[in-house]
């Protein structure tokens, strides 16, 4: 049985005057999922956001939410919604429990419920011991986290989270991955990012957006397979001309990182590095240590935007 | 959900020391007013007693009393108003109320009830100080609550305009400052008393509240203020709906 679609949303279009900031996006998420929209600064990630959480009105297009139209039934489809914006939306000046509690009741969770709710939303975010203090006297790790637990207060369907890693330390951040793997079981999660590595670790799906438009979309493994070169470091202790190496079976290019270290790129169906290291043993090169080159998925961004870029070009 | 808004604009007032430095203020200057009025009041009293029909205690302390609180109203309502939307936008927990299954008119008039729920509350301490004089004398409580009434009806005017200026700008001072002009504006239509012409004169809060001052219920000064609330409170809404539209 598949899962069942949370977010639907169809050829989205916003502008900006007569430029379209976002154009065509279309998105599907769902329930049990991770999507990461990455994209460049300026790519419309936030605005792709701000109008799947209904707080900006898209110019054309049809947002579904859990099969509930946005446009016609903006409340309904709004209260299955958590969203966290790049800034969270604290108000300093109040406690923590009544900030949640004043969350909980514009998301229409009922009086009789709201205890509750703010105690499961703080057990999962880590706030147990901060509900008298006021939210201006937290940590920025800590106003983040006041931040999502605003945005999960109402059990919401869908979570949409912008941004929620920038400006924290490593350690805050990897709560905070935490935290959205495991909203990831039962929510399903939008997160935008430039941080890449956020994508590899908690990410099911990755799409790109680049100018206003989804350009690339698929599970967040294909797409390091995608930046993956095929090739490996080798340490060879008496190391063979450079022109040997290269005549290897399937060897592309060699690089000298040091006289006995050497980066080898080869063909991905051959096994050059077998091939090599019987080389090595026959000639007495001193194989030490092979590496393989790991997917990378920074290599996969750059590689998909940039041959956006030039197909672009190339139409204009 | 109107009233979750409205509760949390009420609260979110008294967080801060400078309402209640403001508020505390505010009485002593009512007080001031009060105790002037008073004493220039006994001072004439043993004379008006010889008077037949000689104005009581309500008509010489409490409505002058009143009609001043009203014009410092004009002053001090903005400066409430100007953070309803205007800091929120700022600060951009605007966002939050937008994101919220509320629509824009729930947001407008939870802000503006609990807006003007607050300053009924400087409203109603001026009136707990002038029926004090019922101590030593009878009032005349149709002619005060009358007062009262009018002094609600035309602060909801000045929130309701403030509220529609704090809509316009991300910055409260500017929204502060903008509805002090426009209040100031109308007030000099009732300050250029007979010159100005009808029409003009018809469109400023402060004659319609002469009325009121006066101890007369006139229907025609009703429907100027609740049009005025309507007028701008629908304003302000379609502002606020356009911020999802425009950005």
């Amino acid at each position: 049985m598949s899962a069942q679609i949370t977010l639907n949303a169809r050829n989205l279009t916003r502008r900006l005057g007569r430029r379209e900031v976002i154009r065509n996006v279309s998105l599907q998420l769902k329930r049990g999922e991770v999507l990461g929209l990455l994209g460049e600064n300026g790519a419309g990630k936030s605005t792709t956001m701000q109008i799947l959480s209904g707080v900006l009105i898209p110019h054309a297009g049809q947002i579904e939410v859990c099969g509930i139209d946005m446009k016609s039934n903006a409340k309904q489809a709004k209260s299955r919604i958590g969203y966290l914006p790049e800034n969270p939306p604290l108000y300093r000046d109040m406690r923590v429990d009544d900030y949640l509690s004043y969350a909980a009741r514009l998301h229409r969770v009922p009086d009789s419920g709201i205890r509750e709710a703010l105690s499961i939303a703080k057990n999962r975010c880590g706030l147990q011991d901060t509900g008298r203090k006021l939210i201006g006297t937290l940590s920025k790790g800590y106003q983040q986290r006041v931040g999502i637990a605003q945005a999960i207060i109402h059990q919401p369907d869908i979570v949409i989270l912008d941004e929620p890693t920038v400006g924290l330390d490593p350690s805050q951040i990897r709560d905070i991955r935490t935290l959205i793997r495991e909203l990831g079981n039962d929510h399903s999660v939008i997160l935008s990012t430039h941080l890449l590595g956020e994508v590899e670790n908690i990410c099911d799906r990755v799409e790109i957006m680049q100018r206003g438009q989804l350009i690339y979309g698929d599970t967040s493994v294909r797409m390091q397979g995608l930046g993956h070169q095929a090739g490996f470091i080798v340490t060879l202790k008496a190391p063979p001309d450079v022109k040997t190496l290269q005549n290897v079976a399937g060897v592309i290019n060699v690089e000298i990182l040091s006289p006995t270290r050497f980066k080898i790129l080869h063909t991905i169906d051959g096994n050059t590095a077998e091939e090599l290291l019987t080389l090595s043993a026959q000639h007495g090169w001193q194989a030490q240590q092979l590496t393989p080159l790991q997917g990378n998925i920074e290599d996969a961004f750059v590689q998909i935007t940039q041959t956006d870029q030039i197909n672009n070009n190339n139409k204009a | 959900m109107l009233l979750t808004i409205a509760r949390k604009e009420f609260r979110s007032l008294f967080t801060t020391p400078s309402t209640w430095f403001i508020l505390g203020a505010l009485q002593f200057i009512f007080a001031w007013f009060f105790l002037v009025r008073l004493d220039a009041f006994m001072q004439v009293q043993s004379q008006s007693a010889q008077v037949a029909n000689a104005p009581g205690v309500t008509q010489s302390v409490a409505s002058p009393l009143l009609a001043s609180v009203a014009f410092i109203l004009m002053m001090l309502v903005p400066i409430f108003t100007m953070r309803l939307i205007a800091e929120e936008r700022r600060n951009q927990t605007l966002v939050m109320l937008l994101a919220a299954p509320v629509s824009s008119m729930e947001i407008i008039l939870g802000k503006f009830l609990g807006m003007l729920l607050f300053l009924s509350l400087i409203i109603a301490a001026c009136f707990i100080m002038v029926t004090t004089l019922a101590l030593g004398s009878p009032l005349d409580f149709g002619l005060l609550i009358v007062n009262v009434l009018g002094l609600l009806l035309l602060t909801a005017c000045y929130t309701a305009l403030g509220l529609y200026f704090s809509t316009l700008t991300a910055q409260p001072i500017v929204a502060a400052t903008s509805t002090i002009a426009t209040l100031f504006g109308l007030w000099l239509i009732d300050l250029a008393g007979s010159s100005a012409n009808a029409l003009l004169k018809a469109l400023s809060p402060t004659i319609h509240f002469q009325n009121f001052n006066t101890g007369l219920l006139v229907s025609k000064d009703f429907a100027y203020f609740l049009l005025f609330c309507t007028l701008f409170l629908l304003l302000a809404i379609r502002r606020l709906h356009n911020t999802r539209i425009y950005g």
